[in-house]
């Protein structure tokens, strides 16, 4: 009796003490691990595959790579900069998002990865300090393939008079194509002119901040407000053009209205890469999707981007929206020693040779690092296009104004009305309602 | 050895204690403290006081997301007991396979929440094509696939407490009723019903809170769309807490007051239903 008691009382200590144990114990850190919580679930593989073991081949130092899933970066990076293991190298997104970041950001002044920063005005910061570096120009446009457009204006029944993509400056234009080309659907073998209007959870970015992007711009440039201040009212007064694109879009796409809501930025890079569509549009990080995708049909010299028409006046002198949202952090929080390490990756991936070549040719970043030449610029049809429309004479790029969007909640909102308008459930003018109404109540919110 | 237990009962009880403490009161404790704080990290703020519980109701996202749960709620309640009780009726009757059924219907309830969502996204999807939708074009359509997608993974589950409780009714009482010429909806109201009533109030408990609760279906099936329509009080909280910077306060004290809603509801059920148990 007192033998089965005392087996039973050691059994029950052996189990608390575990219990004990296990909540007390920390995550043990290896001595030389730098974690790089990455932004773009569609390069993570070549961060895990290829620049990891690379680096670490190089430098002894274990890199760990840890993506957020598409549209989860703010709420992945809040949970894992709590933990006893924090990422040292984070993302953030523009002033925005830094200002929340701001208590656990390292100042990055006395940093080898500042001194190769070609245009120091670029870098985000809070006063002395600089605190968010840019490693990645992007534009993002209306990519279309060129094999296809040719085939459209060479059909002996078009009723248009221009003869190639490139003359296509204006909405007007682009609307006659368009609607022509899907009349012509069967004879251009394609399912649509559009790739798919993705809505999905998750998937509406291309529309509720790319997309708005133009009227917002046309509208602070009208207003004469500065990129990057604070507006804390919008009147959405390009919300006519808006809608001209919209409408564009989910009437000549590929993929009835109804069933926007299950299609995916994925699936409309794959309709375009399996050339089931003429057009798409995204931006210039999307190369990877469509020579990645398996039975690619478009040869890389067909893939051309051409801005994104509304039907505003002068629109023909805007080129692609060029711009960035991609910046580094590293975390104050983390040791000495980890954040020189961070120093140490980030400039070794943008300096050193074999960091340079992974940039170029699998990252395919267009970096404003004064570390690369002319001859290293990417060399994907996309990236190359951007170029070409940046140094285009008499065309200037459209920034991101959208930065200037107060707050994530704004563009869900946005991006369900936009949602609701397409299958029926609301007309314009509420969505032009949602658009202001959210503005002035999310502007108050934040600031 | 009754003796010992009694005598040693405070240890036994101990490491039950100590982990309900680790996993339950602490955090709830801390979760209430935390509902007048402001974020910084997760795991750093400032105390504001109560402006995190004003803020709750700047937009109607939170009272929309109850007036969803409740109606869901109402109607899973309803259906899955119903569905269950009838299948445990029907599989208490010694036809043949009995046992097979009753492992099949009980096998939904093995998968998680996450996969059936995705499971029955792809079906619903699937029937819906036809007509030109999906699941999301629409929060009616969200709502009834919520409602199916519940019922298929509670009903054996409760049909499993149905049975046991209709198994438990002692053969005396159901022969005597026989001989007293009960046809067979006054042995159902008389004798089956009130003597299964503590299989009930388990299983109306069970599903309340399972609705009230219900996170993975929810995120996997429509995540909330179209637009926040198909957001449940849980998901509503998660994307509060997680979704806005600035809000985790607000999530936190969203939170307290689910806490608080669902505890009530809980417990004025379990006190109504328990007053009509009775012993056999």
């Amino acid at each position: 009796m007192k033998k089965s008691l005392l087996i039973a009382l050691l059994i029950v200590s052996v189990a608390m003490s575990s219990v004990l144990f296990a909540a007390g114990a920390q995550e043990a850190t290896p001595a030389k691990e730098v974690y790089f919580l990455n932004f773009k679930p569609e390069i993570a593989d070549v961060y895990e595959t290829k620049i990891a073991p690379a680096f670490e081949k190089e430098t002894g130092i274990k890199l760990k790579v840890v993506t957020a899933a598409s549209g989860t970066y703010a709420q992945t990076l809040k949970s894992e900069i709590a933990k006893s293991n924090p990422p040292v190298i984070f993302q953030t997104n523009g002033p925005v998002g830094l200002a929340e970041s701001k208590n656990y950001t390292a100042d990055l002044k006395n940093t080898e990865f500042y001194k190769i920063l070609s245009d120091k005005t670029m870098a985000l910061g809070d006063g002395e300090k600089v605190l968010a570096i840019p490693y990645a120009v992007e534009g993002y446009g209306i990519i279309y393939n060129d094999a296809i457009m040719r085939k459209y204006f060479a059909l002996p029944n078009k009723a248009v008079s221009i003869k190639s993509a490139d003359e296509i400056t204006n909405f007007a234009t682009l609307k006659a194509v368009v609607e022509d080309m899907t009349k012509n659907k069967g004879a251009l073998g394609i399912q649509g002119v559009f790739a798919s209007t993705s809505l999905a959870a998750g998937n509406q970015w291309r529309w509720q901040t790319h997309l708005v992007n133009v009227p917002l711009y046309f509208e602070v440039r009208d207003a004469n407000i500065a990129m990057g201040s604070k507006v804390p009212e919008i009147k959405f007064s390009y919300s006519a053009n808006m809608k001209n694109i919209w409408d564009l879009y989910l009437n000549n796409s590929s993929t009835a209205v109804g069933l926007l809501g299950a299609k995916s930025v994925d699936d409309s890079m794959a309709e375009f890469a399996l050339g089931q569509v003429a057009m798409v549009q995204n931006g210039n990080w999307g190369a990877g999707q469509i020579l990645g995708v398996k039975g690619n049909k478009v040869s890389d010299a067909d893939i051309k981007f051409m801005p994104i028409y509304t039907g505003a006046a002068g629109e023909e002198k805007y080129g692609l929206n060029v711009g960035t949202e991609n910046y580094l952090c590293i975390n104050s929080n983390a040791s000495v020693e980890q954040q020189k390490m961070a120093d140490q990756f980030l400039t070794w991936l943008f300096a050193s040779e074999t960091g340079k070549q992974f940039v170029k040719n699998d990252l395919m970043f267009i970096t404003p690092f004064n570390t690369f030449k002319d001859s290293e610029l990417p060399t994907d049809p996309l990236a190359k296009d951007v170029i070409r429309w940046m140094n285009k004479s008499g065309v200037s790029s459209i920034p991101w104004a959208f930065s200037m969007i107060p707050s994530e909640e704004w563009k869900n909102q946005f991006g369900a009305a936009l949602a609701d308008y397409s299958v029926g459930r609301k007309n314009w003018a509420e969505v032009e309602k949602v658009a202001v109404d959210a503005w002035k109540t999310e502007f108050k919110l934040t600031n | 050895m009754q003796k010992s237990i009694q005598k040693y009962f405070a240890l036994f009880a101990l490491p039950g204690l100590i982990c309900f403490a680790i996993a339950f009161l602490i955090p709830m404790v801390m979760g209430v403290v935390l509902s007048f704080f402001k974020f910084t990290t997760v795991t750093d703020g400032t105390f504001i006081g109560i402006d995190n519980y004003k803020r709750i109701f700047i937009n109607n996202d939170f009272t929309s997301a109850l007036w969803f749960t409740v109606k869901f709620t109402v109607v899973s309640v309803i259906t899955i007991n119903l569905g269950a009780f009838t299948l445990a009726m029907l599989l208490t009757r010694g036809i043949k396979g009995t046992n097979a059924f009753r492992t099949i219907f009980f096998m939904p309830n093995l998968i998680g929440g996450i996969v059936l969502g995705w499971i029955w996204q792809v079906i619903i999807n699937g029937v819906l094509l036809p007509r030109g939708v999906t699941i999301v074009s629409d929060p009616k359509y969200g709502f009834w696939g919520l409602v199916v997608l519940m019922n298929w993974q509670n009903i054996g589950y409760m049909m499993v407490i149905y049975i046991a409780g209709i198994q438990n009714i002692s053969h005396d009482l159901i022969e005597a009723a026989q001989i007293d010429g009960a046809n067979k909806v006054t042995m159902l109201r008389s004798v089956i019903l009130p003597s299964i009533m503590p299989s009930i109030t388990i299983c109306s408990f069970l599903t309340l809170t399972n609705g009230f609760k219900l996170f993975d279906q929810n995120l996997a099936l429509t995540a909330g769309d179209p637009g926040k329509q198909t957001e449940m009080l849980a998901l509503n909280i998660f994307n509060t807490f997680y979704g806005r910077s600035g809000f985790e306060g607000v999530g936190q004290a969203k939170a307290v007051i689910f806490t608080i809603i669902v505890a009530f509801i809980a417990l004025t059920q379990l006190r109504l239903t328990r007053s009509k148990e009775v012993e056999a």
